[in-house]
Order: structure tokens, then C-alpha cells, then sequence
């Protein structure tokens, strides 16, 4: 079968100009991500694996490499090269990223927060918040907290909030960037079910995990990664 | 989604120019003053799309030459040179190729504008209903119990109080008055909007209820706009591209997340890094 997502040596560096430096972020990646599998990549602090993601999503523009997605109609996009609007069309329909951290509206309810993908997509208001309460009960999000805006809550409700969200829209390839991390054993047990079920719906997902034995219970495939060397050398010029 | 504005290669010149101007100005000159005549070089060589139902951010500071942009794409200002097409349905239209009459209708039924002052986009000599009658009017409606209701209800969505509507938009806060501003823009149901610093000078919370109005209005119209701002957060709350300008020029464009955590130019890390 093909994959789903094939990286074929991604390196991203930054160039910071007003420090002179030229910082490498992460150094000549390959994996690949199968349609309902999971890639897990792993790796000390430091290795990459998130920009690996945000290269991935496009929140950062790669270096060099190829990054080559497969839609449903076969048709394959080097994410690397896509245009601003192809990566906004893949992010809205195929393409899901699940981050460490909650950015949303500070004055969204949570249950609003979660449904918005589908909202974004034309569907009614009402089905749309339907789906969002049943993953949010799913994931074990108290009822009381569905009307308030996320900001007030913990890390570990910011999170399955997040996850909800990510989820909602049924994506062909999901970017999970530690979804346990701020968890308990219990609801990471929640997480766990839910992960295991849309793997078996047929979602190709690429995470990072915090812990070894996630890895080893969700994980199809492991790529390791390891820190690029540093870069000392100070820009010749800076230009602006 | 469909094309819906094409801009290639626009430039605008206050002053009367000369053939240095562009030579002698922009980012690497650090000024947007001729040397040799004098004139400002507001814009030069701009080049974007929009598609249908996007929202595109026009990031820069005072100066950058951002709001011109804007200004021209609503016939406020005329071009020095440069192309803009306009797709709407079937039709499509060269901007600049127009006569005024076909300008002065497109502004009426396509486009609307919200300036940063209230004075440029509303009669104050009029109540805030009559505001938005006056371009009910002059997009062809009539009727005037149906310009009433119209006018009530665009005033109500924008949430503005109807017993407020007789009332002349001098007499309102900020915020009220930019909420006319939106209501009167949004009267024709344009599918293109140009906002130009809407926010700017609000109190905090003024400018978030406003910034809400405006997503939801997106998300329930699907109407276009191309917001100009020096405010990284309502760059980052409402646009999905975005353009940096700096003394005319265009010196990055990418998807917003991406302009805000991984910006390729030292203008826009500096700029990025000061808000932080």
C-alpha cells in the first residue's frame, strides 16, 4: 500500500538575523505514515520532533526535502512546494494537528471550540456541537466546563479540548504532538481507546509521545531522531 | 474556492514622480522619499490573489504604505500604475479600466470599506440609520419601510440598539460607531470588505467583541476581506494569509501561523519578536 505521507530528507533551519545565527532544527528526516498506522518518532529534546510536525503543517517552512501527501484521489503534493491556498485547502479537509498547546478564541466556549472545524466547513450549528459533546464526554471533559471558554482551565482540559478539536473533523492524516502529556493514567487510558479507534477507521497519524509505552502499545512504526549538529558559523552579512 | 481578486504590480506615487522614484526607495533604501523629486512612494509592485470567503492580512507599520493599498482597491485613491481584476460570478472586471460610473457601482454593490476613522465612512449629518439607508439608496432600493427594516435589523446584527437608530452616529462611543461602520458596509451584502485598522484606538475589550463580529460575520456570509492592521493579534485572530509591507513594498507573504512562528525576513522577526 502506499503511504499516506512519505518525508524524504526534511531539514529545517533557522535563520535568526538580528542574533546572526543560523540554528538547525532538524536534519535530514525520513519516515513515512501509512494509512491506519501510526509513525511515532522519538528522540531526545532537541531532535526536532515537533518542527518535524510544523514543517509537516507548514507552520514552518522546511529547509530542503520533500514532504509528499497522497489525497483520496491519488493525486500526490509535495507539501515542501505547495501553494499557501493547497496547504489551507489540506488543512482544512485532510490534514489535522493536534498541538501541546490551545490556541483559540479567548472568549469561545469550549463545546464552540471544539465544533468549529465543521462550522468552518458549512455544517449546521447544531449537529456541529452535537459531535463535539459526544467527544468531549468521551474524553472524560466534565459537562460543566463545555460552556466556558477553555482559557480558565487546566492544562489537562486545555488538552482534550484540543484533542476533541483535532478529532472533530475526521482527518485522512493526523499530527499528534504529545496528547497525553498533561494527562492522568485514567484519561490517558481515554486517549488511548479513542487513538486505537480512528487508527482502525483508517487514519495515518505521525505523533510524538511522552511516554516509551504509548510508543509501544500505539506505535506501527518508530523513527528515531537525533539532534543535527549545532551550527556555529555567524552569518557572513545581514541583510534586511 | 473561486478567484476573486487578482492585484499584479501595483504602485502608487504622491507627488509627482519622477523616473527615480522607485530606485531610491523601499526596505533597502530604508525610506519611502524620493531623494531626487520629493514625492512619497506609497506602494510599489504589489502583487496578491484573494480567493472567495479568505481573509487576508495586510501587516506593516504606519508608513508601510498598507492602507493606500486598500484605498486604491476602493477607488479612494487612483494608481500609478498596476492591474487589478475583480471575479464576481460570471463577471469579471478590470478596476482601473473602468469609468467612474462603473466604479461608483461597484463600490455601492460589491465592495464595502470600514475605515479606521468613522468620520471617512459615515455622515455624521445623518442618523446612523439614514447611514445605512444612504447606501441602501444608492444600491437601487426604494422602498422606504423596507430600507427601515433592513436598516434595523444590519444595526441589530452589528449590535447596535434599534432605539438607537435614529439617533446621528456623532453622538455614539468607539466602538458603536464602527459597528455602524460594519453594518453599513455589510448593507449591500458585498462579497468583498476592506477593513483598514477597525480596531485601532479601541478599548481592549471593545476591540475584542468587534473582532468577534467580524469571524462571525465571515463565518456566516463567507464574505472576503482584506484587513490592513499593525496589530499582530488581530493578524493572527482573523487572517489565514498573510502580507508584510514596509515602505511600499511587499517583503513577505505567507500563510499566517507560519508568517508569525517562522517569519523569513529580519523586518518581520523584528516585528514578530516586539510584540512577544
Amino acid at each position: 500500500m502506499q503511504p499516506v505521507l512519505k518525508v524524504e530528507a526534511l531539514s529545517k533551519q533557522f535563520q535568526l538575523y538580528e542574533q546572526g545565527k543560523l540554528i538547525p532544527s532538524c536534519a535530514d528526516v525520513h519516515l513515512e505514515v501509512q494509512a491506519g498506522a501510526l509513525t511515532a518518532l522519538i528522540g531526545p529534546t532537541g531532535a526536532g520532533k515537533s518542527s518535524v510536525l510544523k514543517c509537516i503543517h507548514r507552520t514552518y517552512l522546511p529547509t530542503s526535502g520533500r514532504m509528499l501527501y497522497r489525497d483520496r484521489d491519488n493525486h500526490v503534493t509535495d507539501l515542501a512546494l505547495a501553494s499557501e491556498h493547497r496547504i489551507l485547502e489540506l488543512r482544512h479537509s485532510d490534514i489535522g494537528f493536534v498541538t501541546q498547546f490551545l490556541h483559540c478564541l479567548p472568549r469561545k466556549a469550549a463545546l464552540d471550540v471544539v465544533a468549529e472545524p465543521l462550522l468552518a466547513r458549512g455544517e449546521g450549528a447544531g449537529g456541529a456541537r452535537e459531535r463535539a459533546a459526544e467527544l468531549l464526554a468521551l474524553l472524560n471533559v466534565p459537562e460543566r466546563l463545555w460552556g466556558v471558554p477553555p482559557a480558565t482551565f487546566s492544562g489537562g482540559e486545555k488538552q482534550r479540548v484540543n484533542l476533541a478539536r483535532g478529532l472533530i473533523a475526521r482527518p485522512r492524516l493526523l499530527l499528534l504532538d504529545e496528547p497525553t502529556a498533561s494527562l492522568d493514567p485514567a484519561t490517558t487510558g481515554r486517549v488511548v481507546d479513542l487513538i486505537e479507534r480512528i487508527k482502525a477507521e483508517g487514519v495515518a497519524m505521525l505523533a510524538i509521545f511522552h511516554q516509551p509505552e504509548l510508543v509501544n502499545r500505539l506505535a506501527d512504526r518508530v523513527v528515531e531522531l537525533t539532534p543535527p549538529v549545532a551550527a556555529t558559523e555567524l552569518l557572513e552579512t545581514c541583510t534586511s | 474556492m473561486n478567484q476573486m481578486l487578482e492585484v499584479r504590480n501595483l504602485s502608487k506615487i504622491h507627488g509627482r514622480g519622477c523616473p527615480r522614484c522607485f530606485d531610491s526607495t523601499g526596505p533597502d533604501m530604508d525610506t519611502n522619499i524620493c531623494a531626487h523629486c520629493g514625492s512619497v512612494v506609497a506602494a510599489h509592485g504589489v502583487s496578491f490573489d484573494l480567493r472567495a470567503g479568505e481573509i487576508l492580512g495586510i501587516m506593516g507599520e504606519s508608513g508601510s504604505g498598507k492602507s493606500t493599498l486598500v484605498k486604491t482597491l476602493f477607488f479612494d485613491e487612483t494608481p500609478t500604475v498596476g492591474e487589478v481584476l475583480f471575479f464576481d460570478g460570471e463577471r469579471q472586471w478590470d478596476l482601473f479600466a473602468l469609468n467612474a460610473a462603473e466604479q461608483r457601482w461597484l463600490r455601492n454593490h460589491r465592495f464595502g470599506m470600514v475605515y479606521q476613522n468613522p468620520h471617512l465612512g459615515l455622515n455624521f449629518k445623518v442618523s446612523a440609520g439614514g447611514n445605512i439607508a444612504e447606501r441602501l439608496l444608492m444600491s437601487d432600493l426604494s422602498h422606504y419601510g423596507e430600507i427601515r427594516e433592513r436598516a434595523r435589523r444590519l444595526l441589530a446584527r452589528t449590535e447596535v440598539l434599534p432605539e438607537r437608530m435614529d439617533e446621528s452616529p456623532k453622538k455614539f462611543s468607539g466602538g458603536m460607531q464602527q459597528r455602524v461602520q460594519i453594518a453599513k458596509a455589510l448593507a449591500t451584502q458585498p462579497p468583498l470588505l476592506f477593513l483598514d485598522e477597525v480596531t485601532t484606538g479601541l478599548d481592549l475589550s471593545v476591540q475584542a467583541r468587534i473582532l468577534d463580529l467580524i469571524l462571525e460575520i465571515q463565518q456566516e456570509l463567507g464574505t472576503a476581506m482584506i484587513v490592513v492592521t499593525h496589530d499582530l493579534g488581530v493578524i493572527r485572530l482573523l487572517a489565514g494569509r498573510t502580507i508584510v509591507m514596509k515602505y511600499g513594498r511587499v517583503i513577505e507573504s505567507g500563510l499566517t501561523d507560519q508568517i508569525l512562528e517562522d517569519p523569513q525576513h529580519a523586518y518581520t522577526q523584528r516585528l514578530v519578536a516586539s510584540s512577544l
